[in-house]
């Protein structure tokens, strides 16, 4: 049984219930909905930002290397491929799943979360809450490459002999990350968990 | 042997006990006579339940999605402000010493903390700087010392300071925004990059942010929201 079902209205910061139709949590002062249906709008507009600026984010230099000899600027998958070259395929594999494949797979799988909880879907509640978990705990990291720039730039301030740089993608690598992290937090969990007849009668 | 931390969770005490496993969901005839502030609702799946402290060392687990609902520590309002005080030493005398050191052909360097968090200047790039070192010393710092304001009334058993519940809100909004420990992990890849370039040194700053992590980590692992929520509202009552 859920709280909605028994009448009761659950605050999401607390877990304190309270009457159906409080509007505000008594004990932590959060704003009380028992249903976030409007949530899956918030969460389509942050997604949208996410990816809009995910793309420059690849297209752009992430970082401009200086050396005595030359001056080069590598974008997020450039860099990843110079370290294979140069035999760091640790470094390289963790540098593509955080700035690639997690920011990938949440581009997906918050969609997907996002249109299931509107048409339903044959994957069951705990699955896709799974699957959420999962997004909304590994999102964090993608903010790894931002930070490596920032410790390389300010470490690697050789004179002439080497200096490293931080290109425009860090920027918008940044942005992506923080507008897909609000896209997860818009979520309201318990949609996955209604039936599609408990959903009709909402609202 | 108490249950969870004494001052921490005193009221659940007297409510019920119960282990982790029988969280069964109230039924609709118990809602009349069980009081509202007796029960509690996953936040993640709105699964109703009669709160119940969980025995020591056990977690009450959400039967149907497996969210964490109550998860008491022995003493753990103490561990928690003594581990606090330990972050705010830390994290001031990290900020000023040398971070990392690196020296190639003859040049070298040093970065701080504060170098590496201000090493987007141009242009539109301040915003970067500014959300960095939000992300990897104010975050974490600013919801420290907001749990110490909050915790430490608890735990002497006072009634808890002014807007001690809109601050332990925000520590909670906070949190997913504290990223130290990926900072810690973004050293490592940096150093590796690098490796080959320069050669790179620690220094102090490095190992005392590197137990700040850890002790931010463990802190974390201490607190139980509900409890604290509990006895906030406890107090409350009483005033």
């Amino acid at each position: 049984m859920t709280a909605r079902e028994a009448g009761l209205v659950a605050c999401r910061r607390c877990a304190r219930v309270w009457p159906m139709g409080t509007e505000r949590c008594g004990r932590c002062g959060s704003h009380l909905v028992s249903r976030d249906t409007a949530s899956l709008g918030r969460v389509w507009a942050l997604w949208f930002a996410g990816v809009i600026c995910y793309i420059p984010a690849n297209t752009n230099p992430m970082l401009i290397t200086q050396t005595l000899l030359s001056s080069s600027s590598s974008t997020i998958v450039g860099g990843a491929v110079e370290l294979l070259n140069h035999g760091a395929v640790g470094v390289a594999i963790i540098i593509l799943i955080a700035s690639v494949l997690i920011p990938v797979g949440k581009f997906l799988a918050i969609a997907y979360l996002a249109i299931s909880v509107r048409r339903g879907s044959n994957v069951s509640a705990r699955r896709r809450h799974h699957l959420y978990e999962v997004v909304e705990f590994i999102g964090r990291w993608s903010m790894i490459d931002v930070f490596v720039v920032a410790i390389l730039s300010s470490l690697v301030q050789l004179s002439v002999v080497a200096s490293i740089h931080p290109g425009s993608a860090a920027l918008t690598f940044a942005l992506s990350v923080i507008f897909t992290m609000l896209s997860a937090q818009a979520f309201d969990t318990r949609l996955f968990w209604d039936t599609k007849d408990q959903r009709n009668d909402t609202t | 042997m108490p249950v969870g931390p004494p001052n921490l969770c005193r009221m659940n005490g007297a409510m019920s006990v119960a282990s982790a496993d029988d969280t069964t969901p109230g039924r609709a005839d118990t809602l009349g006579g069980v009081p509202l502030d007796a029960l509690m609702a996953c936040p993640q799946c709105d699964a109703l339940y009669e709160a119940r402290m969980p025995k020591e060392g056990e977690r009450a687990v959400c039967a149907r999605c497996h969210t964490v609902l109550i998860a008491p520590k022995r003493k753990a309002g103490l561990k928690i402000i003594a581990l606090t005080l330990a972050v705010i030493i830390l994290v001031f005398s990290a900020l000023f010493f040398p971070f990392l050191t690196i020296d190639a052909g003859g040049f070298g360097n040093k970065a701080s903390i504060l170098d590496s968090a201000s090493s987007f200047q141009s242009g539109p790039m301040v915003f970067l700087s500014v959300a960095v070192a939000g992300m990897i010393i104010i975050i974490p710092l600013v919801r420290t010392l907001l749990i110490l304001y909050v915790l430490v009334p608890v735990v002497l058993d006072r009634t808890p300071y002014a807007h001690a519940r809109r601050a332990f809100r925000l520590t909670q909004e906070l949190k997913p925004w504290a990223m130290a420990e990926i900072f810690a992990i973004g050293c490592a890849v940096a150093l590796v990059k690098v490796a080959d370039l320069a050669h790179i040194g620690f220094g102090p700053a490095f190992w005392m942010f590197a137990v700040l992590v850890i002790i931010v980590l463990v802190n974390d692992n201490y607190l139980c929201t509900w409890s604290v929520w509990k006895s906030l509202e406890l107090d409350q009552q009483e005033a």
